[in-house]
């Protein structure tokens, strides 16, 4: 019996070492009732702290370096061409005053009938910026790991989400870290509609990284190359009408010859993620008909949609938190919405604002109205809620972008062009320690008081 | 007569061994650049599964190969969203395999590391293929062209990146 031990040694120990390895595979696959799908048991988890949250702190380090030489470089780069870049962003914002002017006028229709169906929606109220600092390290698997834990109010299933459109949703939190599944790993799913047409599907990853929509969406119906996906909402995870990505192709399913599949082009790049937002509260906001505005008078509707000089009524009350009531106030739009730059922003903000996030939380307020759901054109763009429902973004010092109740200001500070109502122009104060994204009619202090 | 086959000379199986930083740095360090470096190309490369053959064929002892396989595994799979041990398996049967080879044939020369490289790769991939939709109920699918080509280029780095690891050995 010695010897047989001894004669094969070496082919028991694998045997040994593999029993092991399988078993303990098998108590995480066989999860405890209630349990959740991504979770595992606590044996093995500890294993994945240990390691996460022995590596995190050199690979913050190497990448805390990495970009500090790597702003240094771009900082003196960009001297270079700032003077063509500011003549060419002046006529930029040119031309976005005009197209808000527009979008304004969708959007408070659109305003006036969520009033009369008594819609309800969810809108983000506080994020966290987060900067990747590790990925998976395979193709088999699209994880990214982020810099920030619980600590900073990550919880799992959250969604991630770059100005450019949605990232994934965490999937493990640690202390000081966390991993966030990407929206191509072929284990993730989110809930989506094609713009144009209005089709509902499942968009999921393939083993080869692409997105894919393989399901809900029949073989008859026609989809064009080019038409934009953004989340339905319907997965309670990612918020309604961020943008996914945009249709590259439809052929027929092969298994199932009803079915299309619809080959997407994310929106966010994927594989050069370095800032991210990671979605922390959401709100339910309801255009209850209670709250809502009397009918407006087309006398209003007219003064709102052409150009005029701005009223401004000293005596005007102040609502708290300047909230208005259903229908934005027709006579608030000549003064310029504020988006405030940070300057005195913490670390984590900076990177926020670095990715172009500090556009991101403040749906439904002047400039950041539009930037908060980049992909949200027509219809989408119309639910963007009133500023009664959507205060003021703020920073906190955690680096979370929260919304707060705005404070309206007495008089405009800038009238930039008092033939464009609406008109936006980019302020930077000398220490505002926000993302601050103010609604216009606010701004100015015009609000109506509702009649 | 008892006669074994053995394709190396008697210089060539010499069980090379390793300074204790050596042994755990370098693990250390693969895993790390993987998940650190995000270089779509590199995604295909796979550090780990490199330095856990280096390190089995250069001790030629199964035992320590395999158990440097199932470690490094360990902890790369600490990284991937994964039940933890898929790579752990894939990578001690790797070790271990490699530990046997070393031992029978030249694994110094460049053009048998490439083959060995090469074909540990195919192995590792299909270990980790029939782990992931036999034992955890994956949905992967086997890709062909895309197998070979990971196999190709591991194949090549590992005689680059052997190369360079061989200055590590400790010479008696």
């Amino acid at each position: 019996m010695e010897n047989f031990f001894t004669r094969y040694k070496n082919p028991l120990a694998l045997m040994a070492v593999l029993f092991i390895q399988v078993v303990a595979l098998a108590t995480q696959v066989k999860r405890p009732e209630g349990a959740k799908p991504g979770s595992t048991g606590s044996g093995t988890r500890l294993i994945r702290v240990w390691t996460v949250t022995a590596f995190t702190p050199v690979e913050k380090m190497f990448v805390s370096t990495g970009r500090f030489f790597r702003d240094g470089w771009h900082n003196y780069a960009d001297l270079r061409g700032a003077r063509k870049q500011n003549t060419e962003l002046q006529e930029e914002v040119a031309r976005l005053q005009l197209e808000q002017v527009r979008l304004k006028q969708d959007a408070d229709q659109a305003r006036r009938l969520q009033v009369l169906l008594d819609f309800k929606e969810k809108f983000i109220t506080k994020t966290v910026a987060a900067q990747v600092i590790a990925t998976s390290g395979t193709e088999q698997s699209r994880l990214i790991t982020i810099d920030k834990g619980s600590k900073a109010g990550i919880k799992t299933d959250m969604a991630v989400i770059t100005p450019d459109g949605i990232v994934g949703k965490v999937k493990d939190v640690y202390s000081l870290s966390s991993q966030v599944l990407l929206i191509n790993d072929h284990d993730s799913g989110a809930g989506v509609i094609l713009e144009n047409s209005r089709l509902q599907g499942i968009v999921k990853g393939t083993p080869l990284g692409e997105l894919q929509i393989t399901e809900g969406i029949m073989s008859d119906e026609k989809v064009e190359a080019g038409e934009r996906v953004i989340t339905s909402g319907g997965d309670r995870i990612y918020p309604k009408g961020y943008p996914v990505g945009t249709v590259i192709g439809a052929t027929a399913d092969r298994d199932s010859e009803s079915f299309l599949v619809i080959k997407i082009k994310p929106s966010a790049d994927l594989n050069r993620l370095e800032e991210v937002l990671v979605i922390t509260e959401m709100s339910d906001n309801s255009h209850s008909a209670s709250a809502g505005p009397e009918p407006m008078r087309a006398a209003d509707i007219l003064s709102q949609r052409l150009p005029s000089i701005p009223k401004i009524d000293p005596n005007a009350p102040k609502t708290p938190g300047g909230a208005q009531t259903g229908v934005a106030a027709p006579k608030a739009s000549p003064t310029p919405a504020k988006v405030n730059k940070p300057v005195n922003a913490g670390t984590e903000q900076k990177a926020a604002s670095a990715s172009g996030s500090a556009k991101l939380p403040g749906p439904g307020s002047g400039t950041a109205q539009t930037a908060a759901a980049p992909g949200k054109t027509g219809a989408d763009a119309k639910k963007q809620p009133s500023s009664a429902q959507t205060p003021t973004a703020q920073t906190s010092a955690a680096g979370s972008t929260e919304t707060t109740p705005p404070k309206p200001k007495p008089t405009p500070k800038k009238v930039k062009t008092p033939a464009a109502p609406d008109s936006t122009t980019l302020d930077k104060p000398a220490s505002a320690p926000t993302a601050t994204a103010t609604p216009a009619n606010q701004t100015a202090g015009q609000e109506k008081p509702p009649r | 007569m008892n006669a074994s086959v053995s394709l190396t000379s008697r210089e060539e199986i010499e069980v090379h061994r390793f300074s204790w930083p050596v042994s755990i740095g370098i693990p250390v360090l693969a895993i790390f650049l993987q998940v650190f470096l995000r270089v779509r190309f590199l995604a295909v490369l796979d550090l780990p599964l490199l330095v856990t053959i280096f390190f089995a064929v250069a001790r030629r002892r199964p035992i320590p190969g395999m158990i440097t396989g199932a470690l490094i595994g360990t902890l790369q799979d600490a990284w991937t969203g994964h039940p933890i041990g898929v790579f752990g398996i894939a990578k001690t049967i790797v070790g271990y395999l490699g530990s046997s080879l070393g031992v029978k044939v030249d694994v110094d020369n460049p053009g048998s590391r490439f083959l060995m490289t090469f074909a540990f790769v195919l192995i590792h991939r299909f270990v980790y293929m029939a782990i992931s939709l036999q034992l955890v109920g994956g949905s992967e699918a086997w890709i062909w062209s895309h197998t070979l080509l990971s196999a190709l280029v591991n194949g090549l780095a590992a005689v680059v990146l052997f190369a360079a690891l061989d200055k590590f050995k400790l010479r008696n």
